[in-house]
């Protein structure tokens, strides 16, 4: 065993650093000069190599080969300098690798490059009110329109995330509603700004609404031309689950979780907890937990720089990230006592800044279980443990379904 | 960067194993465990053999050059068969003979290597593995330092009824016995010695953790009611998952404490406590749900998952409980 990257490594880390230190001096730029700024930033370490390394150069990217641990190095210097890297978001997590996988020329022309520059901003239309860990059931329907040129849309998506800035949408509608259920969806992309899209913003639990929470759209009669179609036509379930790997593995959650646990023990510290012997028990019983998440990320990333396959460790991540999210809200909940009963201003993402003081782990406290349910359940993960990790049979509901 | 088993070390774990199968089956346990000795020569030589004695020596000290991880790989397979003899001892007192500079002592090293010295750990209790097979005793000096003692005159040896019966125990007292020295106190030799002994433990725990639950899954998909192997009901498919999601991540935890005492790094004795309390709270939480999972024939002496479960009760109480090596980590913290 062996943490270090190695001198390659470290020789590139100088590189990097030596890039930011020159390319990222923001100074005191506010608004539109600021974003100016980061523009010609991440286009000088797209040009370096530095970001969308898995994306093309012709469609805007820096086309590198793979290179996890170079890839970690750049995130751990963007990091440390607060540098900006890839926009994120749903368009270049998940609609730009589709596209380079199962996309056509026209749609990879049409969307990469709007996309990493930040112009294009996804939502994700997969859950319905009537569809959620039962996502092949989505009943939104797509018709052709009479010349055969247009999906025509109607129905329901929710939880979109971002859904109040989208401009785009990726989609998965029923086309053929009488195939068996994952024959029947065709994947669908499609722009959010037309007559015929309703959207509204969902407030959360944690007080959260407006521009920044999850949204429910409503189609009647909304358009995308069939050349929008990711895929072919019925194959849209297959399409979605399009996973790119690509330098994928980091150690990124666990440097989060690491952070995040540093503050639940500074949280004992101010609530002059930490010498409780009960509360410094409980604290060394979440860290074993994070340190087993650490490792294991580490172990991860390991496999993948080495290409190997690391096995079914890797299912457990999600559902071992969420169960110390839980355990860290209940050790929090316990810390913050009697200021628990008052929410801080900025709650909930409400305000332009963050909430302060104690009881602004209300928002985690409440975010842990938000965790338990995007992107897969706590339950369905369990089932995928059970079932793709240790082999079980699978459940007959989901078996023996149409 | 390397954080993943080598084929190297794959490969010393499957001959482990395969050495183990074969020496030390279901059969031989339960025969065993009804005996009234605390020592299988077969099995022990049979690891021996191995070089198990002297893996984690350097090669000038006869050994194999290896470290502490690759002797964690080894302690968590034979938790894996509950095999018997006072391996974590051995290996150990063979690690600590060769960082000490007292020649007589250094002299029991090629016998201690060789494992035809055997050796057990008289630590923080009177009740020590093996006692009546060991011919020599990690202990403390009495003065803050680590010695080893020998048996024979001055070594009173009360057997008692184990919990544990793959490693017995019987209760030992010292007079004025034969001692070699190893480490006076303030040297940190002392606090490295037992660091190793609490990371051997843990993947003790670690390798009879993912026995229980690779028993478990094994019964789940045969063993049916309702018409339905039971593994395919989703109360019990979630029992499993999370016996998976407690052990295989943790194994990763025993992997770093184990690097982190080869590579003396500053946060080594603290892992060593962290890995020790936490894999020792997975095994006793494993091993109460295999036991759940497999229904009434769990709760049989025969079927043999009662080893398991009593090993984990020595595991967990061995050089100091989950909460103690908790509260440790907590001062090595500065919190």
């Amino acid at each position: 065993m062996d943490l270090n990257y190695g001198e390659a490594a470290e020789a590139f880390r100088k590189e990097v650093r030596g890039f930011i230190r020159q390319a990222w001096q923001p100074g005191e730029l506010r608004g539109t000069e600021l974003k100016d700024y980061i523009r010609s930033f991440r286009r000088a370490a797209i040009d370096n190599g530095y970001l969308y390394r898995s994306v093309p150069k012709r469609y805007g990217g820096s086309e590198q080969p793979v290179d996890v641990i170079r890839a970690q190095v750049i995130r751990e210097e963007f990091g440390r300098a607060r540098a900006p890297m890839e926009v994120g978001g749903n368009g270049v997590n998940m609609t730009v690798p589709t596209l380079l996988e199962k996309g056509t020329e026209e749609q990879r022309d049409l969307f990469i490059r709007k996309t990493i520059e930040g112009d294009y901003v996804w939502g994700q239309g997969y859950s319905e009110p009537g569809s959620g860990s039962d996502l092949a059931s989505v009943r939104t329907k797509a018709e052709l329109s009479a010349d055969g040129g247009k999906w025509i849309v109607n129905g329901q998506k929710i939880w979109t995330s971002q859904g109040m800035q989208s401009t785009h949408m990726f989609m998965l509608v029923r086309t053929e509603p009488d195939a068996p259920k994952h024959d029947g969806i065709t994947y669908l992309l499609m722009d959010l700004n037309q007559p015929g899209i309703t959207r509204r913003p969902i407030r959360q639990m944690t007080g959260e609404q407006g521009g920044h929470t999850f949204c429910e759209f409503f189609f009647d009669n909304a358009e995308a031309p069939v050349s929008w179609q990711v895929g072919e036509r019925g194959q849209g379930w297959y399409v979605s689950r399009t996973t790119l790997k690509h330098e994928r593995a980091s150690i990124g959650s666990a440097d989060g979780l690491g952070s995040q646990f540093r503050k639940l023990v500074e949280l004992a510290q101010e609530m002059g907890r930490i010498g409780d012997p009960l509360v410094r028990d409980r604290l060394v019983e979440i860290e074993g937990r994070v340190l087993s998440h650490r490792y294991t990320s580490f172990r991860l990333f390991s496999c993948a720089a080495a290409g190997e396959d690391a096995g079914p460790v890797q299912l457990l991540m999600k559902l071992l990230l969420t169960e110390i999210g839980h355990d860290i809200a209940l050790l929090a909940q316990d810390l913050i006592g009697e200021q628990g009963m008052t929410e801080p201003v900025g709650a909930g993402g409400r305000g332009p800044r963050g909430p302060r003081g104690p009881n602004k782990w209300l928002d985690q406290i409440m975010g842990s279980l938000g965790n338990s349910i995007a992107g897969g359940t706590s339950n369905i993960q369990r089932n995928i443990v059970g079932e793709r990790g240790l082999g079980l049979p699978r459940d007959l509901a989901m078996s023996a379904e149409k | 960067m390397h954080f993943h088993l080598t084929a190297e070390q794959v490969a010393i774990q499957d001959a482990v194993r395969g050495t183990l199968n074969e020496a030390w089956d279901m059969e031989r346990l339960h025969a065993f465990a009804d005996g009234d000795v605390d020592f299988d020569a077969d099995s022990w030589q049979a690891l021996m053999a191995l070089g198990i004695g002297g893996l984690a020596l350097s090669e000038a000290d006869g050994g194999a050059g290896l470290g502490l991880l690759d002797a964690a790989l080894v302690c968590e397979v034979a938790g894996e068969a509950a095999a018997p003899g006072p391996l974590i001892g051995q290996i150990v007192a063979a690690i600590a003979v060769a960082h000490c500079r007292h020649e007589a002592t250094r002299a029991l090293l090629p016998g201690i290597a060789s494992g035809e010295i055997v050796a057990t750990i008289a630590l923080d209790s009177d009740l020590v593995q093996c006692a009546r097979a060991a011919h020599l005793f990690l202990a403390g000096d009495g003065a803050g330092g680590l010695c080893l003692t020998a048996a024979g005159e001055g070594v009173e040896i009360e057997p008692v009824t184990a919990t544990d019966r793959s490693r017995p125990v019987s209760r030992v007292r010292f007079g004025a016995a034969t001692t070699y020295p190893l480490f006076s106190a303030g040297d940190p030799m002392v606090q490295r010695v037992r660091d190793a002994a609490l990371i051997l433990i843990a993947a003790d725990a670690l390798g009879g953790a993912q026995h229980c639950t690779d028993l478990s899954v094994e019964y789940a998909k045969t063993r049916e009611q309702f018409g339905q192997p039971i593994g395919r009901f989703q109360g019990l498919k979630h029992q499993l998952a999370h016996m998976m999601l407690d052990v295989e991540p943790a194994r990763a935890q025993v992997w770093y404490a184990a690097y982190a005492w080869d590579a003396a790094l500053p946060d080594a004795t603290r892992v060593a406590a962290m890995a020790k309390a936490h894999l020792c709270e997975v095994y006793t939480r494993t091993t109460r749900a295999a036991i759940a999972v497999h229904g009434g024939i769990g709760y049989t002496w025969e079927y043999g998952l009662n080893y398991w479960f009593r090993r984990s009760v020595h595991d967990r109480a061995w050089l100091g409980s989950p909460a103690e090596h908790r509260a440790r980590a907590a001062e090595l913290a500065g919190w």
